[in-house]
């Protein structure tokens, strides 16, 4: 299994290690639900390590993103960042990631169990464009502070750029804990506002601890991956594998805010599929919370009376909203809020409740 | 070292036999397994009626915690007797006591050869080689 340079750090601190897309990661250093409302209430540092990163450089790399990608890559502005995925011609994603357009390159987060498919797809689709792949999973780190606490905490040891100033879905480059050129985004995988952090593996350990250090005040811990699948869920960020993937489109999926049907963009791969998809739409992601104590979990079927209608995506125990939430796809016609399904559980039923994702907004308490 | 009063199964279960009468439950390495130390994580837990006919091996039940869920199965075969209800709402008695007070079902064995059974020392062996 892949490392990432924090791996031992995690280990020593006593974190409880998994397998995650062939990288051994922390998925938790204590209690789930703890670490979950830690991000919610104060704020939790993350190690992304296992995420794939990808530069694309070269004249041409615009219009090969474009040729691929789902979202508008020559509308999105310098220092900017835009969700977006890859799909393959029958419009079913390969991929979903996020796009950094620089002024020198494009750089890719991609998820970590994806990211030789990607890099597959990438290098099938590149011939007559003029660019060049780096791959620097293995050379960069990447890290996330989330919460409401995250600002003060990393305007506190950073230099050289206005934090306060970035926009979210925005990013710039500046000095943190001493460490110069690091590329800091708005961004991230939890609802709550918060950094995602890249910089050389040589200086993980150091930034890694500075950071907890200038945190301790503030309640900073390390925040495993548990919690950070909790927190997306409540978010309603889709994960792949769960609520997208080779048989689950992002029209569907409700993603249609990184889906560009702009006739300047030109073709890409699946547009044609997903335009289909969109004026026809079968099936619908809807979210939905249940009162009983069992938990949603990916495959369990829903049911209407005697009718199986969809299935289960996601669910976890939300902390936040302290009950037991869930995405699942059911028949569009069906998707009406409040409406009432039994969700099997191993032959056992217990009654779910449709409701709107996502289930925590920030913004919208 | 685990009690040594008693037999396990590699899937975690534990049965004490004391007369005709076989009580089943399961190790602290299954509670750690599925709540990581924290007893607030163990979140449901279903225990058959009394009466079920259980074979050798058969699944009785379901234990789920926040991140998982694990059937539970018997060691022996044999008719529930007993179940023991207070568990049902209070998950955390089977995270303090998983050896006395957190036992989930007695059965009247229909079989006592626990030849396929583990020891403790054996089932010691078997978690030595997961960790």
């Amino acid at each position: 299994m892949k490392q990432t340079p924090l791996h031992d750090v995690h280990e020593q601190s006593g974190a409880k290690m998994v397998d995650f897309g062939g990288w051994h990661m922390p998925v938790q250093y204590g209690p789930i639900l703890e670490e979950a409302t830690r991000v919610r209430t104060k704020a939790g540092l993350f190690d992304l390590g296992h995420m794939g990163r990808l530069s694309v450089q070269g004249p041409d790399t615009v219009r090969f993103l474009d040729s691929i990608a789902t979202n508008y890559v020559d509308r999105i502005p310098v220092n900017s960042i835009r969700y977006t995925l890859f799909c393959k011609e029958d419009g079913n994603p390969i991929d979903d990631l996020l796009v950094y357009r620089g002024e020198d390159d494009i750089y890719l987060v991609v998820n970590a169990s994806n990211t030789d498919a990607v890099l597959g797809w990438m290098e099938s689709r590149k011939a007559g464009f003029d660019v060049q792949i780096d791959h620097r999973t293995d050379r960069e780190t990447m890290i996330a502070l989330q919460g409401p606490h995250a600002l003060e905490v990393l305007c506190g040891v950073t230099s050289d750029c206005d934090l306060e100033k970035l926009g979210y879905y925005k990013f710039t480059f500046g000095t943190v804990c001493g460490l110069e050129n690091t590329r800091i985004s708005r961004t991230g995988y939890t609802g709550e506002n918060g950094f995602e952090l890249y910089f050389p593996n040589e200086d993980a350990g150091s930034i890694w601890n500075a950071l907890l250090e200038a945190g301790s005040e503030a309640g900073v811990k390390p925040i495993g991956l548990a919690a950070r699948d909790t927190l997306r869920l409540e978010a309603g960020m889709p994960l792949y594998g769960h609520e997208i993937d080779e048989q689950h489109n992002p029209v569907e999926a409700d993603l249609g805010f990184a889906i560009s049907f702009a006739e300047e963009k030109g073709d890409w791969v699946g547009r044609g599929a997903l335009e289909a998809i969109r004026q026809q739409p079968r099936r619908k992601l809807v979210g939905f919370t249940t009162a009983g104590k069992r938990v949603p979990r990916q495959g369990y079927q829903l049911y209407r009376g005697e009718e199986k209608v969809g299935e289960v995506c996601s669910g976890a125990v939300s902390p936040t909203l302290e009950t037991n939430i869930g995405t699942g796809y059911i028949p569009v016609e069906l998707a009406v809020m409040s409406l009432e399904l039994d969700m099997d559980i191993r032959g056992k039923r217990q009654a779910v409740e449709l409701r709107p994702l996502p289930f925590y907004s920030r913004t919208r308490k | 070292m685990r009690p040594d009063d008693r037999h396990y199964l590699s899937s975690h279960e534990w049965i004490k036999i004391s007369g005709e009468t076989g009580i089943i439950g399961i190790t602290d390495f299954a509670v750690e397994e599925l709540s990581s130390g924290n007893e607030g994580d163990l979140v449901y837990c279903d225990l058959p009626e009394v009466g079920r006919v259980l074979e050798n091996g058969e699944t009785f039940g379901e234990i789920e915690s926040v991140k998982a869920v694990a059937d539970l199965n018997t060691p022996l075969a044999g008719e529930v007797s007993e179940v023991n209800t207070a568990i049902e709402d209070h998950l955390e008695i089977v995270a303090e006591d998983p050896w006395e007070r957190g036992w989930m079902i007695k059965i009247k064995l229909s079989n006592k050869d626990t030849g396929k059974l583990l020891s403790a020392a054996a089932y010691e062996e078997i978690l030595a080689k997961q960790s």
